[in-house]
């Protein structure tokens, strides 16, 4: 049967044909999706963990269990993931563990374009990478036969382009499930003291040299010789882009991107004359070739930034500078994402900015807010940084920073890695000021489950953690619960809390404005009373997407320039401009 | 590359107005059509409000998801000004549909940035075939505000060689039952805009 698929729902798929049943992950663009399509297939364990951390190690602890299992997330997850994947290197896995990686070339929806195929080599793991949906499905299904074959985890790299571009894909029947569970016991393979790591660090390097000559006949390293003149060596989605505009050219197509055939590589360039290596972001494959004393040109002429697309390739190869132009000459208005109507955010941000404090901000929805006229954030690393770098702030500027450093963080990216910067906090005593902006979702990633939420992936009802009990618990004394849209208790609390010595938890409370689950009813729309507006602009500062503001609306005795209007199919009705305007004009 | 021209159309307009669901259809149809077809988009981000592209792209056998700038046949653009954003991949015969609903960008709203004027008469000035009318009218019409980005399937249809037939089952298996009839009548006067 064939279908339109997603590479993510691919992915799912593959995965489920290979007789998986076990999967973790942490959600992450661009890779959310693939638990979320796993989950429903009939007899599947699949959960959101708290952290890629912990999606490691639990799918680690599945497949020493003897189970297949997969583990999920975005190209920085590998980053926080990365101490539990250095070492199941060297353990093995007993049953099977395929690790995806979903990067983002582009930075589409990430704050850094890391080239996870570095994590490859560098943790001795094979990496598989699909050009397509129809790949991806059949990529995993290879990863987990060479997991299990060679007793080791396995990387499958998607990026962007794969992950969310739909190809058609024909099903296969899935393999029937086999329970393999049970105990294996073998201390000196999985007790990674030094005496057992050095004997399972040899082993590592037998495993390389086998996978080495496994992927000389690995059957997705594909040559495709016409053009002898050029010969193009790829892998992924530019081996589309490039087929898309050389299709007479001669190919060598990486379907394993580590470890390289280097037998393969040296036929292939044998039977061409010239060779281009075409890869995205770092020139990974090129400096392996060339290590091999193979002469190719590579990032002279392509870009280390950025994804590609078929125009690029054509016109770094043709060295053609110009490429296709608008007729429009004029510049186009930029449309950047905004917060949502209704979102509660918003309102935090507008009353923590009339204090003119430092805040580090964290990765989420709320990460938007930086932007003018909200100007909410001063700094954004990556998930549960703004605790800690709050706290070596505030240490840093002992006096001067007094009351006037806060760190913000988002219900689930606390829950992700915010917990043990708290209690750093409260150990080191810190008078930063943390805000945990709670909107019972993980909102950003499309309203994914969490520890917070009551919920889990596959929709049973959990233990929800109680989040002033576990700051509590930190040692941290002050905590104050809020409702960001109310302004004035708002406004009074972070005020307070700032004035206070010693560490403060504000925990700003109230649903995500688009969270079903939280079954909010959207109140009426709000009006601007045309007499009683001033046109002062204020309602624009919250730089909701429904308040407009029209010039030339005039008014006898006033010395208004032009007025707000709210549109009424946008407006939720949360009631924040009607607190901001001084005029009583909004209701 | 005659045995196998790719064709490719371009989604364009902004988040909210159900861009990727309108070319979800459009490769169900191409699909069942029998043709090789692959589309792309990007999530995340664009959800908050932000522009919102999907490549559409057809033939014998397709490589890529994403069209070389310069070569695309054809722009569906859901609101007025986005159809502004993305000429430098179009060709120069290329055909246009534009929905001249007007969402106004931040700087717009607040008063900083002008909306862009004449749009569809510089449209017509540059390309070959320009068809604009204000989908949300049709769609309220139909039934449904909703159902603007089916009214613009309909335009769109008519440019493409797929059976009547094919567009009608696949939308109705796009939707819940009580929504086809709406949509059906929404991509009908899409063909008759």
């Amino acid at each position: 049967m064939k279908v339109l698929m997603s590479g993510n729902e691919a992915i799912a798929r593959g995965a489920y044909e290979a007789g998986v049943r076990f999967a973790a992950a942490y959600p992450g663009t661009p890779s959310t999706e693939i638990l979320e399509e796993f989950s429903k297939y009939d007899g599947v364990y699949a959960e959101w963990s708290p952290n890629e951390k912990v999606a490691v190690e639990v799918t680690i602890g599945a497949a020493l269990a003897g189970e297949k299992a997969l583990a999920v997330m975005k190209h920085v997850g590998v980053n926080v993931a990365a101490d539990p994947i250095f070492t199941v290197s060297y353990t093995g896995i007993n049953g099977a563990l395929v690790i995806v990686s979903a990067d983002d070339p582009s930075l589409h929806s990430s704050q850094n374009e890391q080239d996870n195929r570095n994590y490859a080599r560098f943790a001795k793991i094979p990496m598989l990478e699909p050009a397509d949906a129809q790949e991806a499905k059949e990529y995993i299904k290879l990863a987990f036969a060479i997991s299990e074959k060679f007793d080791t985890p396995v990387f499958l790299r998607s990026t962007t382009r794969v992950a969310h571009s739909k190809a058609v894909v024909t099903l296969t029947e899935p393999e029937k499930y086999k329970d393999k569970t049970g105990f294996t016991y073998n201390a000196e393979k999985y007790v990674m003291v030094p005496v057992n790591a050095r004997t399972q660090r040899v082993e590592v390097e037998k495993r390389q040299q086998a996978l080495k000559e496994f992927v000389e006949i690995f059957p997705e390293n594909k040559m495709e010789i016409s053009n002898p003149d050029v010969g193009i060596i790829t892998a992924g989605m530019p081996y589309n882009y490039a087929k898309e505009v050389f299709p007479n050219y001669s190919y060598l197509k990486l379907g394993m991107v580590y470890p390289l055939p280097e037998k393969l590589i040296r036929n292939f360039a044998s039977k061409v004359k010239k060779i281009y290596v075409i890869e995205e972001l770092d020139p990974f494959l090129e400096e392996q070739i060339k290590a091999m004393g193979i002469k190719v040109i590579g990032k002279e002429i392509f870009p280390y930034t950025l994804e590609f697309d078929p125009g690029i390739i054509k016109n770094a190869i043709e060295r053609n500078t110009e490429g296709a132009v608008s007729p429009y000459k004029k510049s186009l208005s930029p449309r950047p994402p905004n917060l949502c109507p209704g979102c509660p955010h918003r309102g935090l941000f507008y009353a923590l900015r009339k204090q003119k404090v430092y805040v580090h901000g964290d990765i989420g929805c709320y990460t938007l807010s930086y932007m003018k006229p909200l100007e909410g954030l001063h700094s954004c690393i990556c998930m549960g940084a703004s605790i800690g770098m709050a706290h070596g702030m505030s240490k840093a500027m002992k006096e001067k920073g007094k009351g006037k450093v806060v760190g913000v963080i988002g219900d689930s990216t606390f829950l992700h890695s915010g917990i043990t910067s708290l209690l750093n906090v409260a150990y080191n005593n810190s008078d930063a000021l943390i805000i945990i902006l709670d909107n019972s979702t993980t909102a950003m990633t499309g309203m994914q489950e969490h520890p917070g939420t009551g919920y889990t992936l596959m929709g049973k009802e959990a233990k929800k953690v109680n989040l002033k009990v576990l700051i509590s618990a930190l040692g941290i004394e002050n905590i104050k619960v809020i409702d960001p849209l109310d302004q004035k208790a708002t406004r009074s609390a972070i005020k307070e809390e700032l004035a206070k010595d010693g560490p403060s938890v504000i925990i700003a409370q109230r649903p995500c404005a688009l969270f079903k689950r939280a079954n909010i009813k959207p109140k009426p729309a709000l009006k601007v009373d045309p007499d009683k507006c001033e046109g002062c602009k204020a309602c624009l500062g919250l730089n909701c997407p429904p308040i407009s503001w029209k010039k030339g609306v005039t008014k006898e005795g006033s010395k208004r320039k032009g007025i707000s209007f709210i549109d009424e199919t946008l407006c939720n009705g949360c009631g924040l401009c009607e607190q901001v305007c001084k005029f009583g004009a909004i209701s | 590359m005659v045995d196998n021209e790719v064709k490719s159309i371009l989604l364009a307009g902004v988040g909210g107005q159900g861009i990727l669901r309108a070319s979800d259809i459009i490769c169900e149809a191409i699909m069942e059509a029998g043709l090789d077809v692959k589309k792309s988009e990007v999530h995340g981000m664009a959800q908050r409000g932000g522009c919102v592209t999907s490549h559409v792209r057809y033939g014998r056998k397709v490589y890529s998801p994403l069209a070389e700038p310069g070569s695309i046949q054809t722009l569906i653009s859901f609101e007025k000004m986005e159809a502004l954003r993305y000429l430098k991949f179009l060709r120069k015969d290329a055909a246009i549909i534009v929905n001249t609903e007007e969402i106004y960008p931040p700087a717009v709203n607040m008063g900083d940035a002008p909306y862009p004027e004449d749009t569809i008469s510089f449209l017509k000035k540059h390309y070959g075939k320009v068809i604009s009318f204000n989908a949300a009218e049709f769609a309220q019409k139909a039934g449904n505000i909703k159902t603007a980005n089916v009214v613009l399937l309909g335009a769109a249809s008519n440019l493409m060689d797929i059976d009547q037939s094919i567009w009608q089952n696949v939308i109705k298996n796009s939707f819940p039952e009580k929504l086809v009839k709406i949509n059906l009548d929404a991509f009908q006067m899409g063909i008759d805009a």
